[in-house]
């Protein structure tokens, strides 16, 4: 069939499934959304560019297919480099397409002309400058493939507008779809070397306190499942990154929760005294090692990763699995049964009862609010989990607010947590949550966000609203920038340093309200759990709750950058208690020395 | 400082597909990361779909496994071998203007002949020379060209393929 380059690019999106493009118009991309008026995808324009990058992540979170987002040239390009970057750290399949000025125009310095390909280059896991309208089909069929196979993550195809131009004779062509890829230098399909699984279950059977320290990665190769049934046969504990909230139970009994930063002290401690780490999908991000010399020193390592880079960047692994989890996990499994599955596993419940001991000496916890108080962030962050049901979808900003959903949600579906972890983008999560949504009608939604955060994308709940798509927003208003503002208490004297925001200014209530918004502002405790219920019966428009928090609320545990896992801080209340019990673990030692 | 021509650094020949961008792709890589190359040179090859890149890499500045594996991630990067110095042969080309009154000359030109270099340009003060070989070759030449004052020079960075008989070995982004 001849058409032009636009039509021919709005046709390769619906051959690859497109349900929804995010995107914003322009100039030079103003040819492609023209046969946009008369295709079957559905298009939401965003209110920014950065929104609609981040829409289109959350809806590659939330369904495990690639968001597209198409924005115009210049300085819609550079507004897309957030999302852009955001999604390579964080592996999220995803193709952006950026309208260009004409192939006779670049590199003039023309209007609304920046070098696109060149500014993404190494925030991308490719990207591709098409120059004729022939190509367009070819250079969507790799970006598709490129983005959703291996590990997955973001590919910009870039449109000069004479390409696209209906009215340009050369930009018609005989259309036809590439049924594959010709790309000699990519091939992520990696077969796994059982004689390296064989390995790594050795070292499963001989070890006496195993971690499985679980990724982004699992959720990635959609290997929850069999991550259960293998934590179970192994018997193993497992802990869950930022990146892999909902990947295990938070309820099974075998999850000890979020390591790191602001991990809790039994996940943190369980990965400093393992004997085994099985890295699975994970990367050992500094935010989840602390100081790397001084990361889970007696352990032996498995890293399974698609990524062979992954292997030894940071910390030398004993057996290193290239592969997909999944299918890893798969073969894992199989040996493993073949073994004797879990009779072949010795005792360990030394390990085990040093696990809940940590767990029922430091749990998560906080000072309740006074009564005239404003409100703890946990309590609300309870309340919300405990209004709401087990497969809401939250997705959440950058900050203080993000820490207290991951600590204290109770993740117990794969797919239901959606946040910044790699990059942590700030206003990150009212887009992610509109993509989702948008993915998910008939799923609850709900945005944690903090007020700075707000403040940068708040204007896409014009989006939600216009289009729709009936998203809840959980704004935590404690006035500050409050993971700037701990820091700065903690580590610069109580200097507080620009980072005072104020509870009132903006009005939040009127803002969400002017937006289209249903609006309520809560700051008794005994108002969250109604106010919620409230929020949660509309659905027929976005909701925003303000929850007016305490500014000095801070979030514990905490290791300090660059400190060791060792020293995590504990809440003050568990503190003393800490203490001793690092005072009689030296003690010992010592005797096991003598 | 290290001179070009140390057998320290590792060199990595890599076929890329011929398409725009590929070599700022690998440059950018290296930046990013923060690599230092010591040298690079492109040329096509006799397949026109593909192009190769010999680069010498400084691997005091990052561990060569990860740098292999870094570029395996580029999606037109076809393929990686590693030339270890013994077992490949490398050359690299110099053209200098060395300063040559009258006076020394006959010296320069002496040294010249010694490398089996060839004169390309003589004036009444300068003189234009060049010299093919080892990378060690060219650096002695180098070296000994300094006494005599090199007013311009410019060295070709090394290019190098496998010595017959020999395969090198593949690194392969997998390992064994």
């Amino acid at each position: 069939m001849r058409m032009n380059g636009g039509q021919a690019l709005i046709k390769s999106l619906e051959l690859e499934g497109t349900e929804i493009i995010f995107g914003y118009p322009g100039g030079a991309i103003l040819p492609v959304y023209d046969p946009i008026i008369d295709s079957g995808i559905r298009h939401i324009l965003a209110r920014h560019e950065q929104g609609a990058g981040h829409m289109a992540e959350g809806y590659a979170h939330a369904t495990g297919r690639p968001g597209v987002f198409m924005v115009t040239s210049g300085p819609a390009a550079t507004n897309a480099v957030t999302p852009l970057a955001d999604a390579y750290l964080d592996s999220v399949p995803m193709v952006c397409i950026t309208g260009q000025v004409g192939l006779a125009a670049i590199g003039t310095d023309a209007f609304q002309e920046v070098d696109t390909t060149g500014i993404t280059r190494s925030i991308t896991k490719h990207n591709i400058l098409v120059t004729r309208a022939e190509d367009i089909p070819r250079a969507l069929k790799e970006a598709f493939y490129i983005a959703t196979t291996g590990r997955p993550g973001p590919v910009l195809v870039d449109i000069p507008k004479n390409i696209v131009d209906a009215t340009n004779p050369d930009a018609y062509f005989e259309f036809e779809y590439p049924d594959s890829v010709d790309l000699p230098g990519y091939k992520p399909d990696v077969p796994v070397d059982e004689a390296a699984v064989a390995a790594a279950i050795t070292l499963m059977l001989a070890a006496e306190r195993p971690v499985l320290y679980v990724g982004g990665g699992v959720l990635k190769s959609r290997g929850a499942d069999i991550l259960r049934t293998l934590a179970e046969i192994v018997q193993m504990p497992v802990v869950t990154t930022l990146m892999a909230r909902g990947a295990f139970p938070d309820s099974h009994e075998l999850n000890l929760g979020m390591p790191g930063m602001h991990g809790n002290y039994t996940a943190i401690s369980a990965l400093q005294k393992a004997d085994l780490l099985v890295a699975m999908g994970s990367r050992f991000d500094d935010r989840v090692t602390g100081k790397v010399g001084a990361f889970a020193p007696d352990a032996k390592i498995i890293h399974v990763d698609i990524d062979p880079a992954e292997h030894g960047k940071v910390r030398r692994p004993d057996v290193p699995i290239v592969g997909d989890c999944r299918v890893v996990m798969e073969n894992m499994v199989i040996q493993l049964n073949a073994v004797g599955g879990a009779d072949a596993f010795g005792d360990r419940s030394a390990w085990r009862q040093q696990l809940s001991g940590w767990q029922e000496k430091f749990p998560l916890t906080y000072e309740p609010s006074a009564p005239g108080e404003l409100l703890k962030p946990q309590f609300v962050m309870e309340k919300l989990r405990d209004g709401c049901p087990s497969d809401t979808i939250v997705a959440s900003g950058v900050g203080r607010h993000q820490m207290f959903a991951s600590q204290y949600w109770k993740f117990d579906h794969p797919y239901t947590w959606i946040n910044s972890g790699g990059l942590g983008t700030m206003g990150f999560s009212i887009p992610a949550a509109i993509g989702a949504k948008a993915a998910f009608p008939d799923r609850m939604v709900w945005a944690v966000d903090g007020d700075g955060c707000f403040q940068m994308t708040a204007q896409e709940l014009v989006t939600a609203s216009v289009n729709k798509i009936p998203v809840k927003i959980a704004l935590l208003n404690n006035a500050y920038l409050g993971m700037v503002r701990q820091w700065q208490e903690m580590f610069y004297e109580n200097r507080y340093s620009e980072v005072y925001l104020s509870h009132d200014m903006p009005d939040y209530v009127k803002w969400a309200e002017s937006m289209g918004c249903a609006a309520f502002r809560v700051e008794d405790s005994d108002e969250v759990e109604a106010v919620i219920a409230k929020a949660n019966a509309i659905n027929d428009r976005p909701v925003v709750v303000e929850f007016r928090c305490h500014s000095e609320e801070k979030v514990f545990p905490m290791v300090a950058a660059g400190a060791s896992n060792d020293d995590v801080i504990v809440d003050p209340s568990q503190a003393a208690l800490l203490q001793s019990e690092r005072l009689h673990q030296a003690g010992s030692q010592k005797e096991t020395l003598r | 400082m290290t001179r070009p021509g140390d057998l320290a650094h590792h060199t990595l020949a890599v076929l890329v597909e011929n398409r725009a961008g590929v070599l700022a792709r690998v440059a950018d890589l290296f930046a990013r990361r923060g690599y230092n190359i010591v040298s690079l040179a492109v040329a096509p090859t006799s397949d026109e779909r593909f192009s190769r890149i010999t680069i010498v890499v400084d691997v005091e500045s990052s561990p060569l496994e990860q740098i292999v594996k870094q570029l395996f991630k580029l999606i037109n990067v076809v393929e990686i071998v590693e030339l270890a110095p013994s077992e490949s042969v490398e050359r690299e080309l110099i053209i200098a203007t060395v300063s040559a009154p009258k006076s020394i000359r006959s010296q320069v030109v002496e040294l010249v002949n010694i490398f089996e270099g060839k004169i390309l340009a003589v004036s009444s003060e300068q003189m234009t020379v060049s010299l093919d070989g080892s990378p060690r070759k060219i650096d002695d030449f180098e070296a000994l060209m300094v006494d005599y004052g090199i007013v311009e020079v410019q060295r070709s960075g090394r290019i190098a393929l496998p010595k017959i008989g020999q395969i090198a070995p593949r690194l392969s982004a997998v390992e064994a």
